[in-house]
């Protein structure tokens, strides 16, 4: 039995230890925001934090879970107003929007670790997103957004 | 296991259950281009007069406007856009509109989101559905006032008479207004363009995108995250090599493995490919997990076919070869073989191999076969495409397939081929039970449509001043059309049509030929399809002319594309001209309008300011498709490593009447990252008739720092019809990318992709 938090609710899971956490939140929990997009960690579509760090839920499987804090984006603003969701909405970010969940936890993390990074730094923290509809310029753009509104 | 997001998918899609009884529903019919209205009790008649509908306006007494989309949402903006343009024409307030998601249904006309064309078809019909709306409540206040109509003006959801200033909202209107006749086409008085609040004015607007908030809290449905009670999931494991069959099966392994429960055979296409699955063997599964697992251990033995000794690069050499020599003639204006018998000769071979579609979201399906019917849950571009093709799998009639939209994790071409929903409903028929058919990214790579790999040839003749004389292009690919036709050798108008006999260039002498090639593959189309390597070469050759006449590219392209008029090209040279499925009176060819892209270009990118060479340089393109012009201009910087970094790359956007400004910007940014791509990287290649790449590791997409970090778009006003947007800017990006590592490093790229010359 592994147990672990899920955007703040206490969860216990006793099935294969080996399944990436991507598809527990997706198939056990209905958590759909989590995206699949090539499930070897190439892509950062379904990226979530644990304890506070960004992972590939795809290329993490349970058992690396116990006792840990997951959060999803379903779980990083109750109100889906986070610094980071308003900006990409001021920015009109999303084509196809399956990459933004995953670029938005993504950013998360890296606000959280840098306050005002660089264009270097955001490409740096990015590098393992892929958005294949291009919306990257919006993507550093809404970044260095919520950045400043966050200082 | 929950079942809360059903509801996310079917509560949208039911026309019929979509409105109240008393609410005042509107239908329109595409072409030709009438409306009429109706309340819900009697809608059930206007369906059955045959009439076809392809759009439905909603009010309810409440107030709440609802519009249908009938295309597929897969990041143009589109299910914004289109009620844009009909809640405008009906003075709708946005607030109180509700957009609808249509399911497949030939009553809707062409519903296939692809082309290029959903506004350029929907434009004028859905301006026209909200006009006879507006008018009508304005009649129905009229009555009720028992005032002319001429003092009452409908304006944000109230109708208000002018001179007593008594005032009416849009609800309280919706049961009068429903009883009224219809206006006839004639009556109708669309706004002005001075009048539009919607159309033409989203930048900075957040109505550019409805799903914004659902898709950045993760909330938004996409196929993917589709779910129906009951559901079970499948992967399948599909023949290795184009046209293999199972040989021999040992699922023993597989059944063995927690939560997978039975296996599926799936059988494999009948020649010619078209929508059918590949086949092979699937493993159904309790979860997404347990399914690939399973297939993990299945012991299949392929017969491999035919395909079995195809390699990239031996058919590259024949493709290169094929296009040295003389092949079908598809344009032919003066003498081209006079006129390379005198001047400079130039000449020079192209190659673009194939590409792999890669949306982020891979193919997947949701179908549930019962009592002899199937109900579908897609991402997909073509819904109608999906109930023909399910129905052909299953033998079952078309119209007992059900097939709803969801949200498209990218489409780009590939979606709007739906094998993977045949895939669902047989092994759904097989296992009685709702099926998932999840395909894994490496899936996606190695099983795709893909878009053709090409040969080209080219040879120009400049006279002494360095004016072109005689162009000469040959293209080589395996055609689309070898989807319904395995015997097929050649293109046709469609694929001749992008960039190779529509070449604008005011050239006396001109031929355009295709040569054969037999696709080893599937083929299929992908944004902006056979403009990727017509475009590239052309233009490419163009930049290549210019140096060797001494001259400033982007003059040179002018000087080419002449003073500029409308191109009549079945007069000069062109068997037969498809113009994107457009007529040439509603969408002329006007080269004027190239023109004025090159030069607005050159004026915003500071062209010929600053010295290329040294590893910095510009390059431009321009070119025609999808019924809009486009020019592109590149700045590229290349290290002492090779590396190539794009700073900045400039989009002029010609595409006539502009109904979403914001997402249109969004779209030519999106199309230079995918251009980029293509450049650099994009290479699907085959050795013993399997994909060697398989993920994105190897098949590899632009990231943040090697796309171009900023693309500024300028779209260029304009009354015209509107044009395509989601496609045309790819092909000049390509050319103009190519072009500028030339001014950055003298070395011409005349083989996709860059990543495999060497640059220093
Ligand atoms: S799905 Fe996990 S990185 Fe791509
Ligand atoms: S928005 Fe479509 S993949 Fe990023």
């Amino acid at each position: 039995m592994i147990k672990l938090k899920v955007n703040g609710r206490e969860r216990s899971f006793d099935g294969d230890p080996d399944m990436p956490l991507l598809w527990y939140l997706r198939d056990e929990l209905s958590m759909t925001g989590t995206k699949f997009g090539c499930g070897i960690g190439q892509c950062g579509a379904c990226t979530v934090h644990r304890n506070g760090e960004a992972i590939r839920s795809c290329s993490t499987s349970m058992k690396e879970l116990a006792g840990k804090t997951v959060v999803t984006i379903e779980g990083l603003s109750p109100t889906g107003d986070h610094p980071l969701q308003k900006a990409w909405a001021q920015g009109n970010v999303p084509q196809c929007g399956y990459c933004q969940t995953g670029q938005i936890m993504q950013a998360a993390v890296l606000l959280k670790k840098i306050k005002k990074p660089s264009d270097k730094e955001i490409e740096d923290g990015m590098a393992g997103n892929i958005c294949r509809c291009g919306t990257y310029q919006r993507i550093r753009a809404a970044i260095k957004t919520a950045a400043k509104e966050m200082a | 296991m929950s079942i809360q997001n059903i509801d996310n998918v079917t509560r949208r899609n039911f026309i019929g259950g979509m409105f109240s009884a008393s609410a005042f529903v509107l239908a329109t019919d595409l072409l030709p281009q009438f409306a009429w209205g109706d309340t819900n009790e009697n809608h059930g008649k206007a369906a059955a007069a045959a009439l076809k509908p392809s759009l439905y306006l909603g009010l309810e007494p409440d107030g709440t406007v609802f519009i249908v989309t009938h295309r597929s949402e897969m990041g143009t903006g589109i299910r914004t856009t289109l009620p844009m343009v009909a809640a405008d024409e009906m003075e709708a307030d946005w607030s109180k509109v509700k957009i609808e998601q249509a399911i497949g249904d030939e009553r809707y006309g062409d519903q296939n989101t692809d082309g290029s064309k959903s506004i350029r078809g929907s434009f004028v019909p859905f301006r026209e559905a909200g006009a006879a709306a507006r008018l009508m409540l304005t009649r129905a206040a009229a009555a009720q006032w028992k005032v002319p109509e001429s003092e009452c003006s409908a304006v944000n959801h109230v109708v208000t008479h002018t001179p007593s200033g008594k005032k009416l909202g849009y609800g309280e209107l919706a049961v009068a207004a429903g009883k009224l006749p219809v206006p006839k086409s004639s009556e109708l008085k669309l706004k002005a363009r001075s009048e539009w609040r919607y159309i033409g004015h989203t930048a900075k607007d957040p109505k550019a995108i409805a799903d914004m908030k659902d898709i950045t809290s993760g909330k938004a449905i996409f196929g993917m995250d589709a779910k129906v009670e009951g559901m079970v999931y499948a992967s399948i494991e599909r023949p290795p090599v184009m046209g293999g069959k199972v040989q021999s099966l040992d699922d023993k392994a597989a059944l063995q493995v927690k939560g997978v429960s039975q296996t599926v055979s799936i059988p494999p296409f009948k020649p010619p490919y078209t929508f059918q699955p590949l086949g092979g063997v699937a493993v159904v599964a309790n979860s997404t997990w347990a399914a690939f697992q399973g297939r993990k251990k299945l012991k299949v033995e392929w017969n491999n076919g035919d395909n079995a000794t195809h390699d990239s690069e031996r058919y590259k050499a024949e493709l290169l070869e094929t296009a040295k020599k003389p092949g079908k003639v598809v344009r032919n204006l003066g003498d081209v073989d006079a006129a390379f018998s005198k001047g400079k000769i130039v000449e020079a071979s192209y190659y673009v191999p194939l590409l792999a579609h890669a949306t982020m979201e891979p193919p997947v399906a949701i179908a549930s076969f019962k009592d002899g019917k199937v109900e579908a849950w897609v991402p997909t571009q073509n819904p109608q495409a999906v109930q023909d093709t399910v129905a052909k799998a299953l033998g079952i009639k078309v119209s007992d397939v059900t097939c709803h939209v969801t949200l498209l994790g990218g489409g780009f071409g590939r979606k709007s081929k739906p094998d993977y929903v045949a895939e669902a409903a047989l092994i759904s028929k097989s296992v009685g039970k709702p099926v998932k058919v999840v395909w894994t990214r490496e899936d996606d790579i190695k099983f795709d449509y893909y878009h053709a790999v090409a040969g080209m040839y080219h040879k120009a003749s400049l006279d002494d001043k360095g004016k072109v004389t005689g162009w000469l292009h040959r293209s080589v690919f395996p055609s689309i059309s070898s989807m319904n036709d395995e015997k097929s050798l050649y293109g046709f108008d469609v694929e001749y049509g992008m960039g190779l006999n529509d070449m604008p260039f005011d050239i006396p002498n001109q031929r355009a030929e295709n040569g054969p090639a037999k696709a080893h593959v599937r083929i299929g189309w992908l944004r902006s399809v056979a403009n990727i390597y017509h475009v590239f070469s052309g233009l490419s050759f163009a930049d290549e002319l210019a140096h060797a006449a001494g001259r400033d590219s982007l003059e040179y392209q002018l000087e080419l594309l002449g003073a500029g008029k409308v191109l009549n090209l079945e007069a000069q040279g062109v068997g037969k001209y498809w113009n994107y499925g457009e007529s040439l009176d509603r969408y002329p060819f006007d080269t004027r309008r190239l023109r004025k892209v090159l030069e607005i270009a050159a004026d915003k990118s500071g062209w010929g300011k600053k010295k290329s060479g040294n590893g910095w340089g510009m390059g431009v393109a321009v070119a025609r498709s999808f019924t809009s012009y486009v020019a592109a201009v590149v700045e590229v910087e290349v290290d002492k490593a090779g590396k190539i970094r794009i700073p900045k790359s400039y989009m002029v956007v010609d595409a006539g009447t502009v109904v979403n400004p914001e997402r249109v910007v969004s779209q030519f940014e999106g199309a230079a990252v995918m251009g980029a791509g293509i450049a650099l990287t994009g290479e699907i290649s085959l050795a013993d008739g399997r994909v060697q790449q398989g993920n994105f590791n190897n098949y590899q997409v632009p990231r943040m720092a090697q796309a171009p970090i900023q693309t500024d778009v300028h779209i260029v006003e304009s009354n015209e019809l509107p044009g395509g947007v989601g496609e045309p800017g790819v092909p000049p990006y390509v050319p103009a990318f190519a072009n500028a590592v030339f001014a950055a490093t003298g070395k011409r790229v005349r083989e996709l992709p860059f990543s495999k010359a060497k640059l220093v």
